[in-house]
């Protein structure tokens, strides 16, 4: 969903814009419904599970449990966190199957280590690049969740989080801190060249690093090589490509360059 | 909130780490919800489970994992019920190493931390 207007996180706290106006969308907008559960649909898919295995996972930001319905029509039993009392209520509403918890992911996920399989978060984790209450600081914020997702995954599980970033700041801040937290993996964009249907997958792995999934393009042409790229402690760091029309270059940051990457560079913005 | 999840859930109160686990259990009000039995999804779990506090929580449960137990459909069906069948309505979790106490309304626990207890 392109943003037209003012970023929600601008507003004021995740708990106070899900209210139960907001929450009533995703129980009656069908077009929400259906970005949704696509999204949904990529991200599990891009966990790349061991297929016909009924696994255990962390739905992060899970709503109204649109995104965990997904999860259980496949087969999967899932616990979901949220800090909106009124999503966590629609989602009773709509009796899910997973189990759902009342909890802020930037305080940790407060699981004993190695309990899931895997994780998905959609469209949820932007929310902790903005400092709420004076106290918040988003770095240690994003890094106490980062760390105890780690330790909360199995050894070699992973973790897919679409996200909306707001620009390559917060999207290097937000693979920093994963990065710290011991993480290997990067981040896949989907339709690179379209405003409307662009999508960001921060894809993570908690064991030794392995390959990173292809990208969606419009055309789903293997001529069109998309770049993909790791990120590890060791490797290279780069920001995202500049944003059309910024004067600002793409100068990588001083230290420990992790590579992030990978777009499509396009000077054609159609759809 | 299943047993199985109030198994592997954990404190996460600044200082108390690993001692957080397992959360103490006080249901006040708890249904039965029948879910389909998925005897492999069952077995896979049964090495996560933390035993002792599973004893606490629920009435009938198997002492522990039997040999063979993959293969023990009457046993998988007993800890298929236990894990994912009763569903604690309402409640508290406390925390074993600062007593903090977690409430559990509809289902639904709620673990949200203050500033002084956050882990920063």
């Amino acid at each position: 969903m392109a943003f037209r207007g003012k970023r929600p996180e601008h507003g004021g706290p995740p708990e106070l814009f899900y209210d139960k106006n907001e929450a009533r969308k995703y129980v009656r907008n069908s077009r929400m419904i259906d970005v949704q559960t696509k999204m949904a649909g990529r991200a599990l898919e891009l966990l790349y599970l061991p297929e016909g295995q009924p696994c255990y996972l962390l739905d992060i930001g899970c709503g109204s449990g649109l995104s965990g319905d997904y999860l259980s029509d496949e087969g999967h039993y899932w616990v979901g966190i949220d800090i909106s009392p009124a999503m966590l209520d629609a989602a009773l509403d709509r009796d899910t199957e997973g189990d759902l918890l009342l909890g802020d992911m930037g305080q940790g996920i407060p699981f004993k280590p190695g309990s899931f399989d895997g994780c998905v978060s959609i469209s949820a984790i932007q929310w902790l690049c903005n400092a709420n209450k004076k106290s918040d600081i988003p770095a240690k914020r994003l890094y106490c969740f980062f760390s105890s997702l780690y330790s909360v995954l199995v050894r070699g599980a992973r973790a897919v989080l679409q996200l909306y970033p707001e620009n390559s700041e917060q999207l290097e801040l937000i693979t920093t801190q994963a990065t710290k937290a011991g993480f290997t993996g990067g981040v896949v964009v989907d339709f690179p060249n379209s405003a409307k249907a662009k999508k960001f997958y921060l894809c993570l792995f908690s064991g030794p690093s392995t390959f990173l999934p292809k990208p969606l393009n419009e055309s789903n042409d293997d001529d069109e090589e998309v770049q993909e790229s790791e990120f590890t402690r060791e490797s290279e760091w780069h920001a995202l490509p500049p944003q059309r029309g910024s004067t600002r270059g793409s100068a990588p940051s001083t230290h420990g360059t992790v590579p992030l990457v990978l777009t499509l560079v396009s000077t054609d913005d159609t759809r | 909130m299943k047993l199985l999840t109030h198994n592997l859930l954990s404190s996460h109160v600044r200082g108390v780490g690993p001692r957080g686990f397992p959360l103490r259990l006080q249901a006040t009000e708890v249904r039965i919800n029948p879910v389909e039995f998925n005897p492999d999804f069952v077995a896979r779990m049964i090495p996560k489970v933390e035993w002792a506090a599973l004893l606490e929580a629920a009435d009938t449960v198997p002492k522990g994992p039997i040999e063979g137990y993959e293969h023990d459909e009457k046993f998988l069906r007993q800890m298929h019920h236990v894990l994912l069948e009763v569903d604690v309505l309402e409640g508290t979790l406390q925390c074993p190493e600062s007593g903090r106490l977690f409430p559990i309304s509809r289902g639904i626990p709620n673990m949200l931390l203050s500033d002084e207890e956050t882990e920063t």
